[in-house]
């Protein structure tokens, strides 16, 4: 009696372990399926810019409930959750800056209505948001690059002339008007995507990527002359001593300025460089 | 004698009438639609009663709601809340700690609609089998959706959680939730009965550890008119729980169903023509022969 009591407690103790173990078992290879499709689903395409304050990315998913209530507060709708089966993952926020950029509200009421900091609370002033960064990405069609005047992007950035500033440039196609070359400043861009919406072309020249696609990065040990000379109040290196160059006559070179300088210009080659008055020699030589 | 699990719930009907037979399960589904409609009301008819989902919410913008579950893995992924999310989550979490924790699984959780219908499916179909999981692998699912944030640091369960996307769902947009909520269905219906909520929704585990005190608590008070028809058996979404507290009167255990997966769903006092189950609290469990609650009962029996 008491041994058959004995070995069918062992067998179920044994039934219980397992059970356990096949348990813990599955439910650990799910773990690392669902570890292997978090890293997959974490990767946010490029066009989904996260709401102002947002934490950098890994953070932002830590941090995010998935709520919608950053969404419901924003007064121009242009927030959206990620749904099952889009590329965002599923539930967090992010807005499409071609088709609804972030207006930039003042008191910035998203922000305010998240209940977990994922859009962080002691981001006051929208101006100093970083939902992404605006890059005039294909120069090949933005018209201010064929000469033509546009600066619709420049016009209506909110921080028109500190975030985007158009760079006056000679224009050789015509030799005689300039280009006016829109350029994103970093330091200044909130990302919020209102330069894009605006681009008159049919897609967008400017597009507002997030920060860390869109942004370059130097080799730390690199540094640039003329910013440490800036600092240290001087050169930081011996300045060469006065350098016998030989050039031609009329010619000059100013090693820390300019470069080469041609002071008259050589004399003219028997050919004009215009074949027209080639040509017109040639008539001329008829007579 | 026992009923065909088909022929659930036809005596009590007999015995109550229609409504009779079916008082909690009204309510239930006036709760569950309630709900969803006090969110929806917003985004359709711009009635904002409530604004967010049941991640987190804000009703009438004063009253903040948020889920402590959510919270706690995006917690343990390393940031700290808002005041209005902490405090939104004590809320809940005294809410359900005193009327039982899975009282939001029967009365709150969109997929508990889902999960019923395939429950009445299957009973009608007279579908059986089901798969060998324990009842208790949803704990361990549990525990891995608050470890993998730790190593993650995202919050890795709500990316497939179809209690938060189905809701979100609904109340959002729908993208390829409803694949998932067929899927629950299907997986009910044909492969196990029960088996989501009972087997493996964390959400549910979550909320059952949140009752082990509640004080609203399912009692079968009337056990001695238990006439052996097994309806209440096969309409609980958590069967295992009814023993103890209806049949437990011999070895002195209360009458009060004590185990905190119990819904407070109702539906056991629905179906019973004999009006053996009531609603009461925790206290009132003393046994007529006895000496022992259904706590101590489970430590001797397990
Ligand atoms: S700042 Fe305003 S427009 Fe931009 S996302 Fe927030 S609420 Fe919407
Ligand atoms: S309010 Fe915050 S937690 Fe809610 S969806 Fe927006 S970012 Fe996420
Ligand atoms: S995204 Fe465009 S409009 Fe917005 S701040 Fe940057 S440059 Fe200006
Ligand atoms: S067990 Fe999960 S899915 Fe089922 S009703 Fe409860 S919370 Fe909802
Ligand atoms: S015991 Fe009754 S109240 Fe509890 S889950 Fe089962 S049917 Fe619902």
């Amino acid at each position: 009696m008491a041994e058959s009591d004995n070995s069918r407690k062992s067998i179920n103790r044994r039934q219980f372990l397992t059970t356990t173990l096949k348990t813990a078992c599955s439910v650990g290879i799910m773990g690392v399926g669902l570890g292997f499709y978090t890293q997959r689903a974490n990767a946010l395409p490029p066009m989904a810019i996260r709401p102002p304050g947002a934490l950098p990315e890994e953070d932002f998913l830590g941090a995010c409930i998935r709520c919608g209530l950053c969404a419901r507060d924003c007064p121009y709708d242009i927030l959206f959750l990620g749904q099952l089966g889009d590329d965002i993952p599923s539930g967090s926020p992010y807005f499409i800056a071609r088709t609804g950029p972030c207006e930039m509200c003042e008191d910035i009421p998203c922000v305010k209505a998240c209940p977990t900091n994922a859009l962080d609370h002691s981001l006051t002033d929208i101006e100093k948001s970083r939902m992404g960064l605006a890059v005039v990405i294909d120069q090949e069609n933005c018209i201010a690059f064929q000469g033509l005047r546009c600066e619709v992007c420049f016009n209506v950035c909110p921080l028109r002339d500190k975030a985007i500033t158009l760079d006056l440039q000679h224009n050789r196609r015509s030799g005689k008007h300039a280009l006016f070359i829109p350029v994103v400043h970093s330091d200044a861009c909130t990302g919020c995507g209102l330069c894009e919406k605006a681009c008159i072309l049919e897609k967008a020249a400017i597009k507002v990527f997030p920060t860390n696609l869109a942004k370059g990065e130097l080799g730390h040990h690199y540094r640039f002359g003329w910013k440490e000379k800036e600092k240290a109040g001087k050169a930081l290196v011996t300045p060469d001593v006065k350098h016998q160059y030989n050039l031609p006559e009329g010619v000059r070179y100013d090693l820390q300025g300019e470069g080469l300088i041609i002071d008259k210009k050589p004399s003219d080659s028997p050919f004009s460089s215009n074949p027209l008055d080639t040509l017109n020699r040639k008539a001329e030589d008829k007579d | 004698m026992a009923n065909m699990p088909q022929d659930v719930g036809k005596e009590a009907v007999r015995a109550k009438g229609w409504i009779g037979a079916h008082k909690w399960l009204i309510l239930r589904r006036i709760s569950q639609i309630g709900i969803l409609a006090a969110f929806v009301a917003g985004p359709w008819f711009g009635l904002w009663i409530v604004k967010g989902n049941l991640a987190s919410s804000l009703t009438l913008d004063t009253l903040p709601l948020t889920d402590p579950y959510i919270l706690l893995q995006a917690m343990v992924s390393g940031v700290t809340p808002e005041t209005a999310g902490i405090l939104g989550a004590v809320i809940v979490l005294v809410f359900y700690a005193l009327v039982g924790g899975r009282v939001y699984c029967s009365w709150v959780c969109p997929v508990n609609m889902v999960t019923d219908a395939a429950a009445w499916l299957r009973r009608k179909l007279g579908i059986r089998g089901s798969s060998h999981a324990s009842r208790s692998t949803r704990y361990w699912v549990l525990a891995l959706t608050l470890i993998l944030p730790l190593i993650t640091g995202g919050i890795v369960w709500e990316l497939v959680n179809p209690v938060s996307i189905m809701f979100r769902g609904i109340v959002f947009s729908m993208g390829l939730a409803w694949v998932l909520v067929l899927a629950i269905f299907l997986f009910d219906l044909l492969v196990s009965r029960d088996g989501w909520c009972g087997h493996y929704c964390p959400v549910g585990a979550f909320y059952s550890l949140l009752s082990t005190r509640a004080i609203v608590r399912v009692s079968a008070v009337n056990r001695e008119a238990c006439d052996d028809c097994m309806d209440c058996f096969s309409v609980c979404p958590e069967p295992q729980v009814i023993k103890p507290a209806l049949k437990g009167a011999a070895k002195g255990v209360g009458p009060v169903i004590q185990a905190n997966q119990c819904t407070n769903c109702g539906r056991c006092i629905d179906v019973c023509a004999v009006d053996v189950f009531q609603f009461g609290n925790r206290y009132s469990n003393a046994s007529k022969t006895g000496i022992k609650s259904g706590e101590e009962y489970s430590k001797h029996t397990v």
